[in-house]
């Protein structure tokens, strides 16, 4: 007989039983519906052991590869310790090892960890501050020996926690940082796909981070990133993309800006809009949207439409502005 | 055995091509729901990933596929549409978009006809009749 481990509790997992009938016969929460592997309400994370491949099925890729699976499908094949997705796994502590203003409006931060992290470029996590104040913010760095994390922070009107990054963090100081969620992130195997990335203001973090874990995993396909803002400040990182862009061949970068009246030499519109219309189909393309939630659900719809399957659209919308991001 | 016996002792859901042929057909549906602009705002769900998985469902049961919904189950998850004024119309346009999805993806018409023979019968439980 297998156990299910979840939080502080084990269960035993009778035969012919799944894992959300051990829970709920133990009457633990877990939101469920269809209990046929189709609707996904039952999302539960292996915590220790890959799940059967039989329970991943219809999952997006990179949550098959982060043991995410449904558990109304789920026969245990070994022991499990499993998680709901909200739950949080065990947390690091972290310092400021590098503060510094990308453009007046936003800052980069690199904090140092010590104990062990796994994270994919592109996901988040939520940072603490002593007092307890959390917010989630995206990694902007590929994962590397230095055991550094890098962050792009926009400042926000009424922005508790960013103006606190602003105005007070200094080099030295200790952050708690959760594990690293969700499922916009690169994935190799199919590397001729070509790759369209469309991120506003500080959604280039993730964005950045996914490109650099594409190059060096030598995706051979175009890399065609747009990056827009209403105004210049939220515009930054500009030579360094011009750099990679020289550098790579497959790598193409495309500024915009959306405010009215501004001048510059970057392509005047939205990001979203300028990227739709370069292409005359996205049939066969991975998809990245980071950034405002306006503009990643729409232009989510938009790529479907104009032919991206479902599965190779990745999302990451910024939401609640003034808390969040 | 020969070819013919093995097709006659498959089931829809085999002949069809099984899970391999839900996932072909999801995205071309969805996309033809969506741009139906006589239905889709039943189906304009800001969370698009879930909605997928509603119409994988709902295609794997047309196929004849494994599924355990009860027609208790369908009238309840329609319910809200019904208030928002689903009915008949709306039921035949996404008839339509099923029929067009096989048709598109070279399915025989004999087993199309199978399908919305099973789609069909969800009628009634779908529009709360």
């Amino acid at each position: 007989m297998r156990s299910i481990t979840i939080g502080e509790s084990t269960f035993s997992c009778q035969p012919d039983e799944t894992v959300l009938e051990t829970l709920l016969r133990e009457n633990v929460q877990v939101p469920n519906g269809c209990r046929q592997g189709l609707c996904q309400a039952c999302l539960m994370r292996s915590l220790d052991t890959p799940p059967p491949v039989s329970a991943q099925n219809g999952l997006k890729d990179t949550l098959q590869k982060q043991n995410y699976f449904l558990s109304c499908v789920c026969h245990p094949e070994q022991d499990m310790t499993v998680a709901l997705p909200n739950q949080q796994g065990a947390s690091v502590e972290a310092g400021v090892i590098k503060k510094r203003l990308l453009t007046p409006d936003i800052v980069q931060l690199v904090l140092a960890y010590q104990s062990p992290f796994n994270f994919f470029a592109g996901q988040f996590v939520n940072l603490k501050r002593p007092d307890g104040l959390t917010r989630s913010y995206s990694i902007a760095n590929i994962p590397q020996h230095e055991n550094v994390l890098e962050f792009h922070i926009r400042r926000l009107p009424n922005g508790q926690f960013s103006s606190w990054v602003y105005d007070e963090l200094e080099v030295g100081a200790q952050l708690t940082i959760s594990e690293a969620q969700g499922s916009c992130h690169y994935l190799p195997g199919r590397a001729e796909q070509p790759l369209m990335l469309v991120g506003t203001g500080s959604g280039l973090a993730p964005l950045y981070g996914i490109i650099a874990d594409a190059l060096a995993q030598d995706h051979s396909g175009p890399i065609h990133l747009f990056h827009g803002s209403r105004d210049l400040n939220g515009l930054y990182f500009v030579d360094e993309m011009r750099e990679l862009a020289a550098k790579f061949d497959n790598f193409h970068y495309t500024p915009c800006i959306s405010g009215e009246g501004i001048e510059s030499n970057h392509v005047q519109g939205r990001a979203h809009d300028i990227a739709l219309s370069s292409t005359e189909t996205l049939s066969g393309w991975r998809v990245f949207l980071c950034g405002h939630p306006e503009m990643v659900n729409q232009t989510k719809k938009m790529a479907f439409m104009k032919g991206a399957s479902m599965a190779d659209i990745y999302a990451d919308a910024f939401h609640v502005m003034q808390e969040h991001k | 055995m020969s070819e013919s016996q093995e097709t006659t002792s498959q089931t829809l859901y085999e002949k069809l091509g099984g899970e391999a042929a839900v996932n072909a057909a999801v995205d071309i549906f969805y996309r033809k729901v969506l741009a139906d602009y006589r239905i889709n705002r039943f189906f304009d769900n800001s969370d698009m990933e879930k909605q997928i998985a509603k119409q994988k469902a709902f295609l794997t049961m047309a196929f004849g596929g494994p599924n355990n919904y009860s027609g208790t189950d369908m009238r309840t998850a329609h319910a809200r549409l019904v208030k928002m004024g689903l009915n008949a119309s709306h039921f035949d346009a996404v008839m339509e978009h099923l029929g067009a999805t096989l048709t598109e993806l070279n399915v025989p018409q004999e087993l199309i006809a199978q399908a919305a023979a099973i789609a069909e019968s969800t009628r009634n439980d779908v529009l709360g009749k």
